[in-house]
Formats: structure tokens, C-alpha cells, sequence
């Protein structure tokens, strides 16, 4: 089966309104950019988004929220983007707030064909208890919350039942990539990326590098390509920096 | 006189023991990696994925695939390693990392802490927070005594939404040092020099016993 397209709007040609859609990235670092791009300008609306942040006003998923194409996000932090604060607290789009580590974990075990695990975050806080704000309305009262869930003991101790996350796409950013569809991610750009690939029907990964097959070392894959459907060439990458941090050589 | 930022960060860098793994959050807790005893060697973690973590950049030498949890752009120490975020929640979760220093909005007297959220005001979410709360046998709070109101941050109990229950094992602020037995109680066991006891009873709105040995804060 052939992996590689030609271009980001063909490799989304069955994505359409109302999917869900996991998003790779930590902040702007190891974005999808000309996948994303895609999307804003396809005009596909009413999407799910599970992804750590919901980027900034204008790079990473900020670009689909601008547009209102955004309806609901499961994210653990979503604190740099006004426009995204905005529309949640004014009842345009519904948030998911989940710790970081059991995000991850939703997604990598909704991978591995586990539909729920139990973890000791969040025991004792509104994550278990119930509670957390979902939606507000145009007035910014909250008319929904999250729901209290099951907690269990194991060897004593409290742990709160969590379930897991599965999408219809996931749009993932790799350094480089065989045609086959094997991943190596450069730095902390892999960061929710690799778990990603193994928790969507329709994973697209684009790539700095698309390599022949037997290119890359099999010792230092970070993703079998048995997880990758579909592979674009990236281009034109903007690489923005959130909080650019330098000391001086003196 | 009060500790300034730096001084909070530099008190808070001598809780780090030789080999130790940790995890520094946002603010005054990002500052304690410049105040590491020269004598001791210790790993930085960051949630986003490394460990390792070294210095900001050389101005020119920036690089967007290599940022910590805060976003800022930093280096990697040799020696380092990265990896996803289901492994680097492994390492926090699982209980591998020996300390963590963190910021709040409110620690309770019985090592509570709040820092995520304000009801109808703030809702940026937890991020990494509540996992490392957890299983991090070490728990610093390094912060201001009081907010922008002038309220005291440490209370009897927390009256916002928590972030962790009973999991705080110091609290270092710019007027005291307090020990926490989670679930039990605090010990005031050090205070700035020339801040007296009276102030910081006044300036507490929590309960707490008073060590037989309290000190004026130290610092390198």
C-alpha cells in the first residue's frame, strides 16, 4: 500500500467535519504546521481536538480556533492563548481539562487496546470528585462540569478510574520517516507525538525527511510504521519559539 | 528583610541532594537550577521529555525542537536523554523522580496545595502538576509569603480547587521556611533575618508550632 502523498490537502481528503483529531506537539515545539494549515483552510468545522495545548493566538492549533472550527478539546493546559480563553469562557468551545501524565496515558493505553486504567492522580481534587468546568454559556456560567468518577483501593491506597482516548485522525510532525511509515522524532519535539500515532484509525505524519526504505537504523525507531497510514513531505517550516530564552557569551 | 525571587530559589537549591532527579516548575522554582551546591551533581527532568536538561542557550543557538515544560528554549547536558510524554509521565508517576519545587496559589496547613485554577477568573489547567504531586517522596512550595492582595498564601485550608491533598513537604516563601507533616501540620523552622516571629504569625493565616531550633534562612 502506498503511504506517501503528494500533499497535505491530499493526504486529508477524507477528513471532514465533525471528526475527532489527536494533535502532536507540546506547546509550538514538534507541530504538525502544514498539517494544520490544511485543515484551516479545508474549512472543516465542529472538530475534537486532543492535544497538550491549544497553541497560540496565531501558530499551532490557535490557526483552527481563530476560525471557530474547533468544538471541543481534551488538553492539560491551555494558558497561553487569549483567544482560546475567550472562546471558553463565552460558551463557543467545550474543554476536557486532564493532568498531564493522564492524558498521555489515556492515550497511549486507548493505543494499546485498553479501554481504562487507574491512576493515583487527581485523587482527592476535582479531577475525581467532579466538578471541573466544561462549557460555560454567553453569560460565562458554567452549565456543565465533569463527572464524578469511580475510585478504587489498591494496597490501601486511593486510585481514580480514567478512561482511555482514541481519535479518527491523528496529525503528527516526525524529523524523519521511511516510506514505510518508521519515525524518528528529533529532541523534545516527540514529546505526546509517538503515542499519538498508535491511537488514531488514520495516522498523518509529516516529515522534515522522507528516507528510502532501510535508511534509518532499526535501533533507533521511535515509531514502527505499522502505526502510519499516510506520510506528506514537509515543508516551509516556521519552527516559532514561544519564550525564546538565550544567555550571552560573556 | 524579605528574600527577593533569586534568594527564595537559592534557599529552595539546597534541598537538592547529590544524584538526585528533579523537577522544577514555573517561576522561582525554573530559577533554583542556577543555585545547584557546586559540591553535588543532580539531573533536571522536565515533563515535555528530557533529562538532562542544561542552560539556556547561547543567543543564536536556540532551537525550537529542544524547550522544557515552560516553553523556554534550553540546552541538553551530555548524558541526557529524551523521550515521549507516556515516559516521562512513567518517570514522574511511577515515583523516579526524587524532588520537585513548584509554585502555588494556596498550600494548607496540612500540605494541601492549590495552583491551578480560580473560579471564574482563571482556568489554564493543571498541566503536569497533579502527577507529580503523587509519588515525589520530595514536595517543595517556593513562593511569595502573600498575594496581590496582601492574603496570606498559607491558610488552614485551601479554598480553591485542589491540585494535590496532603502532599507538601516544605514551604519556603520570601519571609519563612515551614516543615509540613502531610496531613498533620506545619513547624515554622526558619525565618528571613530581621523578620520577626510576630510578623510572620501575622502575616500566616494558618496554624503553627514553632521549632525549638529556629534558625534565620541560610543561603549559599
Amino acid at each position: 500500500m502506498k503511504k506517501i502523498f503528494t500533499s497535505a490537502n491530499e493526504s486529508i481528503f477524507d477528513l471532514t467535519s465533525n471528526v475527532s483529531i489527536m494533535s502532536g506537539g507540546f506547546g509550538l515545539c514538534g507541530n504538525p504546521e502544514n498539517l494544520l494549515l490544511a485543515l484551516m483552510k479545508k474549512k472543516v468545522k465542529s472538530l475534537t481536538i486532543i492535544s497538550n495545548n491549544c497553541g497560540t493566538i496565531d501558530h499551532g492549533l490557535g490557526i483552527l480556533l481563530k476560525k471557530k472550527q474547533i468544538k471541543k478539546i481534551y488538553a492539560s493546559y491551555v494558558g497561553e492563548n487569549k483567544e482560546f480563553e475567550r472562546q471558553f469562557l463565552t460558551g463557543e468551545v467545550e474543554v476536557e481539562l486532564i493532568p498531564q501524565g493522564t492524558l498521555a496515558e489515556k492515550i497511549r493505553s486507548g493505543g494499546a487496546g485498553i479501554p481504562a486504567f487507574y491512576t493515583p492522580t487527581g485523587v482527592g481534587t476535582q479531577v475525581a470528585l467532579g466538578g471541573v468546568p466544561m462549557l460555560f454559556n454567553e453569560n460565562r456560567d458554567v452549565i456543565k462540569t465533569s463527572k464524578i468518577k469511580e475510585v478504587r483501593k489498591f494496597n490501601n491506597r486511593d486510585f481514580v478510574l480514567e478512561k482511555s482516548l482514541n481519535a479518527d485522525f491523528a496529525i503528527i510532525k516526525a524529523y524523519k520517516a521511511d516510506s514505510f511509515g518508521n519515525l524518528i522524532f528529533r529532541k523534545t519535539a516527540q514529546n505526546f507525538s509517538s503515542i499519538m500515532c498508535t491511537a488514531a484509525k488514520i495516522t498523518i505524519v509529516e516529515a522534515e525527511h522522507i528516507v528510502e526504505i532501510g535508511d534509518l537504523d532499526p535501533d533507533t525507531i521511535h515509531v514502527p510504521g505499522i502505526y502510519v497510514n499516510r506520510i506528506i513531505q514537509g515543508k516551509n517550516y516556521k519552527n516559532f519559539i514561544e519564550q525564546r530564552t538565550v544567555i550571552s557569551k560573556n | 528583610m524579605p528574600l527577593n525571587r533569586k534568594q527564595i530559589a537559592n534557599r529552595a537549591a539546597l534541598e537538592l541532594k547529590d544524584n538526585f532527579i528533579v523537577n522544577l516548575g514555573i517561576g522561582i522554582p525554573t530559577m533554583v537550577a542556577n543555585y545547584i551546591p557546586k559540591n553535588i551533581s543532580v539531573k533536571i527532568q522536565s515533563e515535555n521529555g528530557i533529562l538532562g536538561m542544561g542552560p539556556y542557550p547561547f543567543k543564536g543557538e536556540e532551537d525550537a525542537d529542544l524547550i522544557n515544560a515552560g516553553k523556554q528554549t534550553v540546552t541538553a547536558l551530555k548524558g541526557s536523554s529524551f523521550f515521549s510524554a507516556a515516559d516521562s509521565f512513567n518517570m514522574i508517576r511511577g515515583g523516579h523522580i526524587n524532588l520537585a519545587v513548584l509554585g502555588a496559589m494556596q498550600v494548607s496547613e496540612k500540605g494541601d496545595i492549590a495552583n491551578w485554577m480560580i473560579p471564574g477568573k482563571m482556568i489554564k489547567g493543571m498541566g503536569g502538576a497533579m502527577d507529580l504531586l503523587v509519588n515525589t517522596p520530595n514536595i517543595i512550595i517556593a513562593m511569595e509569603h502573600v498575594n496581590k492582595n496582601n492574603e496570606s498564601k498559607i491558610v488552614h485550608k485551601c479554598t480553591l480547587p485542589l491540585t494535590g491533598k496532603h502532599c507538601v513537604d516544605l514551604i519556603i516563601t520570601d519571609l519563612a521556611v515551614f516543615k509540613i507533616k502531610r496531613g498533620v501540620g506545619l513547624t515554622l523552622i526558619e525565618h528571613a533575618n530581621d523578620v520577626s516571629i510576630e510578623e510572620i504569625k501575622e502575616k500566616t493565616n494558618a496554624n503553627f508550632v514553632i521549632s525549638n531550633n529556629i534558625k534565620n534562612i541560610q543561603f549559599n
